[in-house]
């Protein structure tokens, strides 16, 4: 221990102190201010086209044994190995490296907008279609036309069999930022031994969320399953709102943005939130699960085992998750075990657009990253995993709504589940709205369905809603009817 | 540089530091030209002069100004804008001065997991690894050497796995479907973390951290005076007047430096994010999650700015408390 007569030795550290704190203070001036989007890096489309020799990555939340495995290993076995076959014989020597992920869609995206914004990450990247509209606002990623240049990037052939709706799933602004990799539907997925055990049929098409609550209360009665997994709270992330929330409302006729406002706490949002009420409040829903860090993929493999009567969920659940040999949830007698529905409206015609059933889509997207040191190379190599014959390979054995019209026309009939999708679903579905605040309200929803499994009251639940929603967007935005 | 120092002395740089000690109090005394400077040559005992010792400590002073001065000054920068991790508020932020502040100081949100991080720090680190690690410093004491180590060693082991394995094993231990807890207490379908997250966060650090207060008190009591020990047997001393009037006075400045340490470790922790994220809701949403998830999950660069710098407050205000409190010690 000092004594007190050592402590002026401490005057010049002082000093030196101030000096450094004056140091700091400069440079954070001379860094400047924040904002003005990712570095800017070079922005020739076609800086380094003629290099004999390149290294492409690409990343996507997929990962070789885990989440979207098929992604993974189609990407190593059949897209890289051809890909530089392909440009060997033109006598270029391409390195392509695929960069793995398996981890909740948050994650990905946090990790994906860091490696953007410090003007690094993989030159083509997996985004989901939703985040296009941010990435772009905040600079991180730049229309197809300014990286690839305009007459390369339009002048793609493929165009012409994407589908413009879908198409959206990529752009912003009337913008292309990159290539869609197709669409989806959602239905209600239910276990026939389940239904089998409470007496209801194979076949079932309930017309009404009444028909959906008298089979779960069947389910409640006679078996030990939980009756249905409708997703809820904030853990569960986007998931809550788009096999949720928004398929929910649809069926009440409203849409969660039109003209402008966004549903408050209005007659349809109640709807929504009395029915995860009559759900979570008794014993048709497991609500712990709801709360769990990993309750979705614990629902996957409660359906899986038999635990779970019913679940909404997209063609994603279907064709990834349940599929016999699946890493997450596999059902070897998934044909048999696996009955579907749609989605009904409240009562028939109630949905929107006077629906009687009603879906919700979305779609990924591929992207190129604007930092990219080759970006001929990179438009080049998306533009390879989004041409027919390399979109045919990838669902050749596991069909899928892919992005291209001339694919789905053959590889679509051979799955009974996916050609549902595409005819009976597609036509009736809803896309989320293209808003920057939508992820705002989304989580704003994801927390009003948190509240009721938590034990709130439907009122209090939406009177939370509201109030939140009025910070995002502002009174004036918000409808109430 | 010596030739622009004030205290140019070529002897304090190539002398022994004992020779410098022996010059430096009559010379620089003389060479002093106001007040300050004396007094601050009075006590340059190494002979080195000021500009010198200034260099010797500039690597060290730079290395503060770049990594740990100029961090605090930049959150204190974000801390005053809009900026936001995405969206237009990214591409070109505006300032807002202390708005932030303002409506951190009146977010209950901030509240919550400021109390959530008091009881995490009172229950599992003053509380719980103090209590458990002395109490087990103090049983080991006089027990066999081999006991002694395995017990150590085991202790010591939660404390050296890694963050995200250590979760792992804590998340498969409490799981609700075939957790091993559940399958020993026999309550199927409890999700500790669910239903009892604060609890369970508590009890995990206690299991993760006891081990730094066990090795602390265990060199503690080692200092303690044998004689000290038996004279209070033999005065007929009980087990808790032995530990009152004859052990604690030796190793107060230990159990001080001892809380404070895990308190500031405790405070900051972010393992517990890798076992609930804060949930369910913000049941357990401690002041560290708290800033990750404004910050990284919702995007609120500039708010979960405010917020951090609001923390580093606290912690310099626990610090400060506890060397008060050390410096008491040590003047009595």
């Amino acid at each position: 221990m000092r004594r007190p007569s050592s402590l002026p030795t401490w005057g010049p550290v002082r000093r030196a102190g101030r000096v450094l704190a004056l140091a700091g203070l400069t440079a954070a001036a001379a860094a400047g201010c924040l904002g003005g989007g990712a570095e800017e890096a070079s922005t020739d489309p076609n800086r380094n086209a003629d290099a004999k020799e390149y290294t492409l990555t690409v990343t996507s939340n997929a990962i070789a044994g885990g989440k979207n495995a098929e992604g993974a290993d189609f990407l190593a076995n059949y897209v890289i190995p051809k890909f530089v076959e392909q440009q060997k014989e033109q006598g270029v020597t391409a390195h392509i490296n695929f960069e793995p992920n398996g981890v909740d869609d948050a994650e990905y995206k946090s990790k994906i907008g860091l490696d953007l914004e410090a003007g690094k990450g993989a030159d083509i990247i997996d985004i989901d279609g939703i985040w296009v509209g941010e990435f772009a606002a905040s600079n991180f990623i730049k229309p197809l036309e300014e990286v690839a240049g305009a007459d390369a990037a339009n002048g793609w052939d493929g165009w012409t069999q994407i589908q413009t709706s879908v198409q959206q799933n990529a752009s912003y602004g009337g913008k292309r930022y990159g290539i869609p990799s197709g669409t989806d539907g959602r239905v209600i997925y239910f276990n026939k031994d389940v239904f089998a055990a409470a007496g209801l049929p194979a076949e079932w098409q309930p017309s009404s969320w009444a028909e959906i609550i008298t089979a779960a209360e069947a389910i409640a009665e006679k078996t030990d399953a939980t009756p249905i997994q409708l997703n809820a709270g904030t853990a569960m992330g986007e998931a809550t709102t788009m096999q949720g929330v928004l398929p929910l409302l649809a069926g009440t006729g409203k849409e969660i943005f039109a003209d402008g406002k966004w549903q408050g706490d209005s007659p349809a949002v109640r709807q929504v939130l009395d029915l995860y009420h009559q759900v979570y409040s008794g014993d048709l829903g497991d609500a712990t699960l709801q709360q769990e860090a990993k309750g979705r993929d614990k629902s996957f493999e409660g359906f899986s085992k038999g635990r779970i009567g019913m679940l909404l969920e997209s063609d994603y659940f279907w064709r990834d998750v349940i599929k016999p040999g699946s890493a997450v949830a596999p059902m070897p007698d998934r044909d048999e075990k696996v009955g579907w529905a749609k989605i009904p409206a409240m009562t028939p015609g109630a949905g929107i657009g006077g629906q009687d059933f009603v879906s919700m889509s979305g779609g990924a997207a591929q992207v190129l990253n604007p930092n990219t040191e080759y970006p001929q190379q990179a438009w080049e190599l998306m533009r390879f995993m989004a041409s027919a014959d390399t979109v045919k390979e990838l669902v050749k054995d596991t069909p899928r709504i892919t992005q291209r019209d001339d694919v789905n026309a053959e590889v679509l009939a051979a799955d009974p589940m996916l050609s549902f999708i595409a005819t009976e679903v597609v036509p009736l579905t809803r896309f989320r709205p293209g808003e920057l605040s939508y992820l705002q309200v989304s989580t704003a929803l994801q927390e009003a369905t948190y509240a009721i499994v938590d034990g709130a009251s439907v009122e209090e639940a939406a009177a939370a809603y509201q109030k939140t929603l009025e910070s995002i967007v502002g009174a004036e935005h918000i409808a109430t009817q | 540089m010596p030739n622009t120092s004030r205290h140019s002395d070529p002897s304090g740089v190539n002398d022994g530091p004992a020779a410098g000690a022996a010059a430096g109090t009559s010379h620089h005394g003389a060479v002093a030209v106001d007040p300050p400077l004396a007094a601050a040559a009075a006590t340059d005992v190494v002979g080195l002069g000021r500009a010198r010792a200034f260099a010797f400590v500039a690597p060290a002073l730079l290395l503060i100004g770049v990594f740990l001065l100029f961090p605090a000054l930049w959150t204190l920068y974000i801390g005053a804008t809009d900026y936001e991790r995405t969206g237009p508020k990214h591409v070109s932020p505006s300032f807002v001065g202390v708005g932030n502040y303002t409506d951190v100081l009146a977010d209950p949100s901030f509240y919550n997991s400021l109390w959530l991080s008091l009881l995490f720090v009172g229950f599992s680190a003053v509380i719980g690894q103090n209590g458990l690690g002395f109490a087990l410093a103090w049983s080991l004491r006089n027990v066999a050497g081999w006991v002694r180590r395995t017990v150590e060693t085991l202790v010591l082991f939660a404390w050296i796995l890694p963050g995200s394995v250590v979760a792992f094993l804590w998340i498969a231990m409490l799981d609700r479907d075939g957790g091993t807890v559940n399958a020993l207490l026999g309550t199927p379908g409890l999700a500790w973390f669910v239903d009892y997250p604060m609890a369970s966060l508590i009890i995990f650090n206690i299991w993760r951290g006891t081990a730094f207060s066990l090795m602390l008190y265990g060199a503690a009591l080692s200092s303690v005076p044998p004689s000290q020990l038996e004279t209070a047997r033999l005065a007929g001393a009980s087990g808790l007047q032995t530990l009152r009037d004859v052990v604690f006075p030796h190793i107060r400045g230990h159990a001080l430096t001892n809380t404070l340490l895990i308190t500031l470790w405790t405070f900051n922790d972010f393992t517990p994010f890798l076992l609930t994220a804060g949930g369910p809701g913000d049941d357990s949403e401690i002041v560290s999650v708290y800033v990750y998830n404004t910050a990284i999950r919702d995007g609120r660069l500039g708010y979960s700015g405010a917020i951090s710098l609001l923390i580093l407050v606290a912690n310099v205000v626990l610090a400060l408390l506890y060397l008060r409190m050390l410096r008491k010690r040590s003047v009595s």
